[in-house]
């Protein structure tokens, strides 16, 4: 396969597109403001990723859809992001480790793209990886500061863990399966690291590539969507 | 002025500047960064971390999302170490050794650019 | 002045000896205060061995006080740094001034980031959040040049979240559409350009060098506000309303932000003489009304001022009054947003406390096991 498929094109740019919009709720209510300015350079990495990835799945399906058009014009059930990033920003902690699992991921992906055949996207994957790079060591970094800080901040790193394992194995549905490995050893390694212990319950919820979404995604689109789609046709 | 705020008839013109904290602060430090190859670091701020990690990367995120540098320096604040200001008198006899300076040297014209 | 009374007469030997406390000042040229003239020199007492030597190359000189050395400095148009002596009332005004303003920027933040998640095309998010994470490092740039004068960051935070200190007013009105988004950028950014510009001439270095920082980054804030609006504006009759709502709602708060008359003022003459402050209110806002008018008209907005009319005699624009209760109403804490806006920074910065204690804990941890 020379072009990723339009479907897998615009999942990738659903992760970025719905975590970027995530993340940017959380820009002036960081516990300092240098935080503030970190969260809102991930956020725009991640908004600049998807923008790239409509941009060439547009592109890609040849009926001329801008990046505003499948941002803002598709509905929960056409959206095929992962459930994790969806979820809620919760605590500074359940943020870190959201970000975490989700940076692991990435850069297995990115690096893999990179080498890709599609050049576009294998330049749009390498500049992803060197910000998915910094991404990683900012949430890492994080995650073991808050594992191994004090009993509270440890404690909300174990409940953000425990929350968001079962919206981590998704990650590796399909063709992405073959990313599990490193990533489980990378994440095995920074739980180490901060203290924190892996999840035994093995339960899994999956179904956000299939557009079967938690209730949070229909809320976060809806913001997002409001004005282009109470104005529609309209530039902005 | 745009961003003074006027005082209010009845309020007292200072405000204050210290109060009791609930918790330790992060300590400050002095952020150096290099605008490009073959120059030096040069002082361009400071900011607040825990750790020279984080300082590190706060750094990038505060002093340099226009590219402003390829390279980045922190320094723990209370690590810098200068004069007190009485000790200024230390720059005035470098100041007045005007024979180190080229242009104490009357050389003649003829003997062109020197 | 100053500078003309000091290299005026020959310095009498024992004097020199006599006040030890007191600066020497030495110069290679006459003084004209204000022009040319070098400070660069202070000798406390003794040292004038090395004086002596090089009288010739030191035709003037003089003695003066550290707060006469302190207005020559800021008369030579130079900087005050922070290990200079400088009168307390200097330091208090500075601190108020540059703790406010750092507040102004991070409560500043609020009214924007309502419309992050609501921005109507990607472009337009990436902006918003780019323009909200330079106002952050702006109250961080001003928060470290205040920390010069010897008061801690979170003691201005705190200070701040107890209703202490004071912010910009017109942070205490709501965002209420979009086109908010493109207003503020014109308006409130243009008026704080206005002022922001002056400042970076300001007397105190740290200060002055925060702005030429600030103003640099705010000029893209103004200029994509004025194009956000020139795009509804050319857009349909919808969004054009939308824009002119906008305008009907801001223009009286930004003209507000230069603060009362300059005859109800009440530090500006101090302030003007240390050079804290450089262009007195009522300049400022004729400046800025000057300037915004035309820009309004080429939008095809109206600005909402009956009396606004240009003048030919006094080549500025005459405009109406401001309403000064509301003016004092909002300054004194009973705006529209005021108790929202402190309660949302007082809520962050509370659940904020126990990452910021653990990232203590774990520096020390980290100290302790590597020493």
């Amino acid at each position: 396969m020379t072009i990723k498929s339009v479907t897998s094109l615009l999942a990738h740019a659903d992760d970025n597109m719905v975590l970027a919009q995530r993340l940017g709720e959380l820009i002036s209510n960081a516990p300092e403001l240098e935080i503030d300015i970190a969260l809102g350079n991930t956020a725009l990495d991640h908004l600049g990723v998807a923008r790239a990835l409509y941009t060439h799945a547009g592109n890609t399906e040849g009926k001329g859809r801008s990046e505003d058009e499948l941002a803002m014009f598709r509905t929960e059930r056409e959206y095929t992001n992962l459930l994790l990033v969806e979820q809620p920003n919760g605590d500074f902690a359940h943020t870190m480790v959201r970000q975490l699992f989700f940076d692991a991921y990435q850069m297995e992906l990115w690096r893999d793209l990179s080498t890709f055949s599609d050049t576009t996207l294998a330049g749009i994957a390498a500049r992803a990886l060197k910000e998915a790079t910094y991404h990683m060591r900012f949430s890492s970094g994080w995650v073991t500061r808050l594992g191994d800080g004090t009993e509270e901040s440890h404690r909300r790193a174990q409940d953000g863990v425990n929350a968001l394992w079962q919206y981590t194995s998704e990650m590796f549905e399909g063709e992405a399966e073959h990313y599990h490995p490193a990533w489980s050893t990378t994440i095995e390694s920074a739980l180490i690291e901060a203290g924190l212990d892996p999840v035994a319950d093995p339960y899994q919820r999956t179904g956000g590539r299939s557009g079967f979404h938690t209730e949070y995604l229909g809320f976060l689109l809806a913001e997002m969507q409001w004005v282009q789609r109470s104005y529609p046709g309209l530039k902005w | 002025m745009s961003y003074d705020v006027p005082v209010a008839p009845g309020e007292k013109a200072e405000i204050e500047e210290t109060t009791e904290l609930s918790g330790e602060s992060w300590p400050m430090w002095e952020v150096f960064v290099r605008a490009r190859r073959g120059i030096s670091h040069v002082h361009i701020g400071s900011l607040h971390a825990a750790d020279a990690e984080t300082a590190l990367e706060n750094a990038r995120d505060v002093y340099t999302r226009r590219g402003e540098g390829v390279s980045v320096w922190v320094v723990r604040s209370s690590e810098v170490h200068a004069f007190e200001p009485e000790a200024a008198a230390d720059y005035v006899e470098a100041n007045e050794k005007v024979y180190r300076l080229a242009t104490a040297y009357e050389i003649p014209e003829e003997v062109g650019q020197m | 002045m100053i500078g003309d009374m000091i290299v005026a007469q020959q310095m009498p030997e024992p004097m020199l000896e006599s006040v030890p406390t007191w600066f020497v000042v030495l110069g290679r040229r006459p003084v004209v205060a204000g022009t040319g003239w070098s400070h660069r020199v202070d000798v406390r007492s003794g040292g004038n061995d090395g004086f002596r030597a090089n009288e010739r190359s030191f035709a003037y000189y003089g003695v003066m006080s550290s707060e006469e050395r302190f207005q020559t400095i800021i008369d030579a148009e130079d900087k005050i740094e922070p290990p200079d002596w400088m009168p307390e009332a200097y330091r208090k005004t500075l601190i108020r001034q540059i703790a406010q303003h750092a507040h102004s920027e991070v409560i500043g933040m609020q009214p924007e980031s309502n419309w992050i998640t609501r921005a109507p095309t990607l472009h337009r998010t990436a902006i918003l959040i780019a323009k909200v994470q330079d106002e952050a490092g702006h109250g961080l740039y001003l928060y470290a040049a205040a920390e010069t004068l010897g008061v801690r960051r979170d003691e201005m935070q705190e200070l701040l979240h107890r209703g202490k200190h004071k912010y910009s007013s017109i942070f205490n009105y709501p965002t209420l559409s979009w086109a908010d988004m493109g207003t503020i950028g014109w308006l409130v950014d243009g008026a704080a350009i206005t002022n922001q510009v002056m400042l970076t001439r300001g007397s105190y270095g740290p200060y002055a060098r925060a702005m030429v920082r600030i103003c640099k980054e705010e000029s893209f804030h103004q200029r994509q506000g004025y194009e956000l609006l020139i795009r509804l504006c050319q857009g349909s009759s919808e969004q054009k309303a939308m824009a002119q709502d906008s305008v009907n709602r801001w223009w009286w708060p930004a003209l507000m932000m230069f603060g009362p008359h300059d005859s109800d003022s009440t530090h500006t003459e101090q302030s003007m003489k240390w050079k804290i402050k450089r262009v007195s209110n009522d300049d400022l806002r004729q400046q800025f009304v000057d300037m915004t008018v035309p820009q309004a008209d080429y939008l095809g907005l109206k600005i909402p001022d009956p009396d606004l009319r240009w003048n030919e005699e006094r080549g500025h624009y005459d405009f109406g009054e401001i309403d000064w209760e509301e003016f004092w109403r909002v300054v004194k804490g009973n705006g529209p947003m005021n108790r929202e806006r402190v309660a949302h920074k007082v809520k962050a910065w509370d659940d904020g406390a126990w990452v910021r204690e653990a990232a203590m804990a774990y520096a020390k941890k980290q100290a302790h096991s590597a020493a």
